[in-house]
């Protein structure tokens, strides 16, 4: 007798455990991998889908004792002979013999091509970073208050009257007192109606009137809807998490800045896009790019195009303020900004920047994140925006500045810049 | 009308679906045949229904259903799994494991006149395949495999519990990378008692009292023997069990470095690798056994009435995918089929017992006629492995079919030479190359540990007696080495020499261990 076994609500991913011990030996290369294809990607793109990525097979090889390729006889035994007679001399195929069927002796690869799943992708991309646990769920305790349903009250507004449970109210009350109902007013209506006409009965017809009468009195007295059937839908107020959040992504795009420094830029607000990301429900993204005008455009034309003209900061703040007034109501929307700049800015300018800063935009931003992308200079003193902002950092806004030279700065700056919320909380 | 309805009740099943009633009375039905008819003998078999996902998870454990763990099935799982989300690959109908109950998974996606077929091909076929052949029978054990396995899994996980994932995986590593070398390729002597060393040594004795000659002193001696007698190399070699090409084997018993747990390690990967080591062998025996039996079976049924001309057309269109062979300049030429080769020779085979030809009865005198099909095929799947059945049973008949011929590839020559065609006087040879293709010890190389320096630095000598003047790959054979001289403990160096062994072809430098295992 044989046995038939349904294993197919085995527990799946039996070979998790290999995956993981896969993943945690390639984590160079993966890492490698992860972050070229951040280079590659679309801020908000990056970590969307499943990444298929390429890793160099070196630390991955399953290395065995093996002949080469190339060299000494060897011997294809194939099939299909068309024209071949013994002694007939082949001009050897392109690469090396493979044509002729030639079994495969090398591993001979030197990249491994696989898919990474999402959250894979997104917690090698953090892990590295390793953010503070603290700022984590600093970030996610943001809360608002929100109001929510609960039960039912006797009293409120007209606008919440809860229709079915007033109306099951005030159908129960009208049978318990018996209420008349309209079809047999309405029948002994038609019933007196017909008894007058003929003239009959004269008696029976008095008893109907008066019967009509009482019924109508009592229909009187027992409304259709009394001010006990009333039910209102309640709320309360609950504080809620707020579950979306802003980002806004200021730079600089004067002819001063590089499409190095747009790079580095284009990184750093993609890793803060992903942070966001991963903590809130709902991320928008905001690009404000400024000369001595601002103005906001969408992703392609913030990281590509280029324009010239003075630089002036302030617009740019002013931009990000009326956007935020249009669209973004600040008890509604967890704001961050990060501004990406080389750190030019007209002095005359400072004042006013400074000014807008402290007043307008730091009370809005949960964070305001700025980095100076500006190539290492051997000359010293600071820029002028850099020395401006130190001046709102001393004060002790929730604000963060790192300067960025080189790609392998990007995430020892980031990590480091979520190091200031965690020390606040 | 009364005899449709009589075919009707005859049918197994109709339509595509299967369910739990219908694959049980399919598989009596098979085994009727198989058992009864045909008289195979498999090991009794648990039919296992998985899904497309825990197909690909078996597909990354070398398709048994419980391994240790280790990141390279995790990296084979990550490549497998793209390829098949990507639909560059199939997966496969079935896998079957070579244990007692022999366990057989179908995949829950087929019709019943596939599940059919997979039953009839790896219950019948390969179980008859796994327990009749004697290369099985030698090397694998089908009853303790499965929890062998089991034992395997939880001592690894145990020892990467007390000494840390890290090292568990280095030394898997290193064990690994020597698998290929970590078999037994003949049976070994089992130890002699001292009752059995006494009579022999007086045997030997008297044999040489018979024959002793006075003459052989006077002979003078050949210049070279002196050192292919060295003394202290011979009595070095004695007691390390020297040459030894086993080189797991060497390492777990020698290595004077190991701990307990990493030589058990060693021995571990050495059983995997020995019990996968008649597959590697038998890859078209057993899928040409497998094949044959099914397409017996599956007629066998359709003659019966046991199942309806759409499941037969169903299964013809899928048997005759499985045997395609393409010829060597169609795109889709990727070597020779095993199933094609196997189910070819098998068949040609049942044809020369029946109806033989003057040529067949010339070639193969002692089959040719017998109209014993179904026996020279259990002899052949009993005795033979793919090197000597082809050897032995490729017609020249099936090489005119097939049109094979044999490419000479010299790697000092311009051109390839076409050394051999399927007419009179190229069939024998191109049946020797066919056979030495599938044979493994020409294919991987010939490595033994030769000697060991114990007075000096401990270090262990390898050589590789190189065959048709291929080296080995320098790149691989250093990392392979680095890994053998971490498992050693001490520096290693391998030489490689002609075939006699009396030339030095190249000398690999001496690899240090990194010290990454100690």
């Amino acid at each position: 007798m044989v046995n038939i076994v349904d294993r197919r609500l085995n527990p799946k991913d039996k070979s998790l455990a290999n995956r993981q011990r896969f993943i945690r030996r390639a984590k160079r290369q993966i890492l490698d991998a992860v972050r070229d294809i951040s280079a590659r990607r679309k801020v908000t793109e990056v970590g969307q889908k499943e990444e298929s990525i390429r890793i160099p097979s070196d630390g991955l090889q399953e290395p065995a004792f093996h002949k080469t390729s190339n060299g000494g006889t060897r011997h294809h035994v194939v099939p299909g002979n068309k024209e071949y007679r013994a002694g007939d001399t082949i001009p050897r195929p392109e690469g090396g013999g493979g044509g002729s069927g030639g079994s495969p002796d090398g591993e001979g690869e030197d990249e491994f091509q696989f898919s990474v799943r999402r959250d894979e992708f997104l917690d090698l991309f953090f892990e590295n970073l390793e953010l503070p646990k603290l700022a984590r769920t600093q970030l996610s305790t943001v809360e608002q208050e929100g109001i929510q349903r609960a039960g039912f009250s006797v009293s409120g507004s007209p606008a919440s009257l809860n229709l079915t449970r007033t109306m099951r109210n005030s159908l129960s009350r009208r049978l318990a007192l018996r209420r008349p109902k309209r079809d047999e007013i309405l029948a002994l209506d038609r019933e007196i109606d017909r008894l007058e006409r003929s003239g009959k009965e004269p008696q029976r017809l008095r008893a109907l009137v008066q019967e009509r009468e009482a019924l109508t009195r009592r229909s009187r007295l027992i409304p259709y809807i009394d001010p006990i059937d009333l039910r209102y839908n309640r709320f309360v107020p609950t504080p809620r998490p707020i579950s979306q959040a802003v980002m806004f992504c200021l730079m600089d795009v004067s002819g001063s800045m590089t499409e190095d420094m747009k790079d580095l830029a284009k990184r750093f607000f993609m890793l803060l896009y992903l942070f966001l990301e991963r903590r809130y429900r709902h991320v928008d993204l905001v690009f404000i790019r400024h000369t001595h005008i601002a103005q906001e455009v969408d992703e392609d034309t913030f990281f590509y195009s280029r324009e010239t003209g003075g630089t002036l900061v302030s617009p740019a703040l002013d931009e990000m303020e009326r956007v935020v007034r249009e669209r973004y109501a600040p008890g509604e929307w967890n704001i961050y900004a990060a501004q990406a700049s080389d750190g030019d800015n007209t002095p005359s300018n400072t004042p006013l920047t400074l000014q807008t800063m402290d007043g307008t935009i730091l009370p809005l931003c949960r964070y305001f994140a700025y980095i100076e992308v500006a190539q290492e200079r051997d000359w010293g003193g600071e820029t002028v925006l850099w020395q401006a902002y130190e001046r709102l950092v001393a004060a002790g806004h929730p604000m963060a500045m790192r300067k960025v030279h080189h790609r392998a700065d990007i995430f020892p700056v980031f990590q480091d810049l979520f190091t200031p919320v965690l020390r606040r909380a | 009308m009364t005899r449709s309805l009589e075919a009707d009740a005859r049918l197994l099943y109709t339509g595509p679906d299967w369910d739990y009633r219908r694959v049980r009375k399919a598989f009596d039905a098979i085994e009727r045949i198989a058992i009864e008819e045909m008289g195979l003998n498999p090991y009794p078999s648990q039919v296992e229904v998985i899904s497309s996902e825990q197909m690909l998870d078996a597909y990354a454990s070398m398709g048994m259903p419980l391994f240790y763990r280790h990141w390279s099935f995790g990296k084979h799982f990550a490549r497998d799994e793209m390829l098949y989300r990507k639909g560059m690959t199939g997966l496969a109908y079935e896998i079957v494991i070579n244990s007692n109950p022999c366990l057989c998974y179908i995949m829950e996606e087929n019709t019943m006149t596939m599940q059919t077929l997979v039953m009839a091909h790896a219950a019948f076929g390969h179980g008859h395949f796994f327990r009749n052949n004697q290369l099985f029978q030698t090397w694998t054990d089908a009853d303790s495999i499965l929890d062998y396995l089991g034992f395997a899994k939880r001592y690894l996980s145990e020892c990467e519990e007390r000494y840390g994932a890290d090292a568990v995986e280095r030394v898997l590593d290193a064990a690994h990378a020597l698998m290929s070398h970590g078999v037994h390729r003949y049976p070994r002597r089992s130890p002699l008692n001292l009752r059995r060393e006494m009579e022999r040594e007086r045997e030997r004795q008297r044999f040489e009292e018979q024959n002793f000659s006075d003459l052989w002193r006077t002979l003078p001696r050949r210049e070279s023997d002196g050192e292919a007698s060295d003394p202290d190399l011979d009595a070095r070699r004695r007691s390390l069990g020297l040459p030894e090409e086993n080189l797991l084997y060497f390492l777990e018993k020698r290595a004077p470095r190991l701990a307990h747990w990493q030589r058990e390690i060693l021995r571990i990967v050495r059983i995997v690798a020995q019990y996968f080591y008649p597959q590697r062998q038998t890859k078209v025996m057993n899928e040409g056994c497998a094949t044959t039996v099914h397409y017996a079976i599956m007629n066998r049924l359709h003659e019966t009435g046991q199942i309806n001309d759409g499941a037969f057309l169903e299964f013809l269109h899928n048997h005759t995918n499985v045997v395609f062979q393409p010829g060597f300049d169609d795109p889709r030429f990727s070597g020779i089929n095993p199933y094609a080769l196997g189910f070819g020779i098998l068949q040609d085979l049942k044809r020369i017992c029946e109806v033989p030809t003057d040529e067949d009865r010339n070639w193969f005198p002692d089959i040719a006629g017998n109209r014993d099909a179904l026996g020279t095929w259990k002899t052949a799947w009993a005795e033979y492995r793919d090197e000597s059945f082809i050897l032995q049973f490729l017609s020249p008949r099936l090489m005119r079919e097939w049109r094979l011929f044999s490419i000479l590839d010299d790697a000092d020559e311009r051109e390839l030479v076409v050394e051999a065609i399927h007419d009179e006087s190229g069939f024998r040879q191109v049946r020797k190359a066919l056979a030495a293709q599938y044979d493994l010890a020409r294919h991987e190389p010939d490595i033994q540990v030769v000697d060991v320096d114990l007075a000096g630095d401990r270090r262990l000598q390898l050589e590789h007696r190189v065959l048709d003047g291929r080296l080995l790959d320098a790149q691989s054979t250093r990392m392979v080495l680095r890994h053998l001289a971490n498992l050693w403990g001490y520096p290693v160096r391998l030489v490689e020499t002609d075939a006699h062994g009396d030339r030095v072809l190249h000398t690999h430098d001496d690899v240090m261990p990194d010290g990454g295992l100690l």
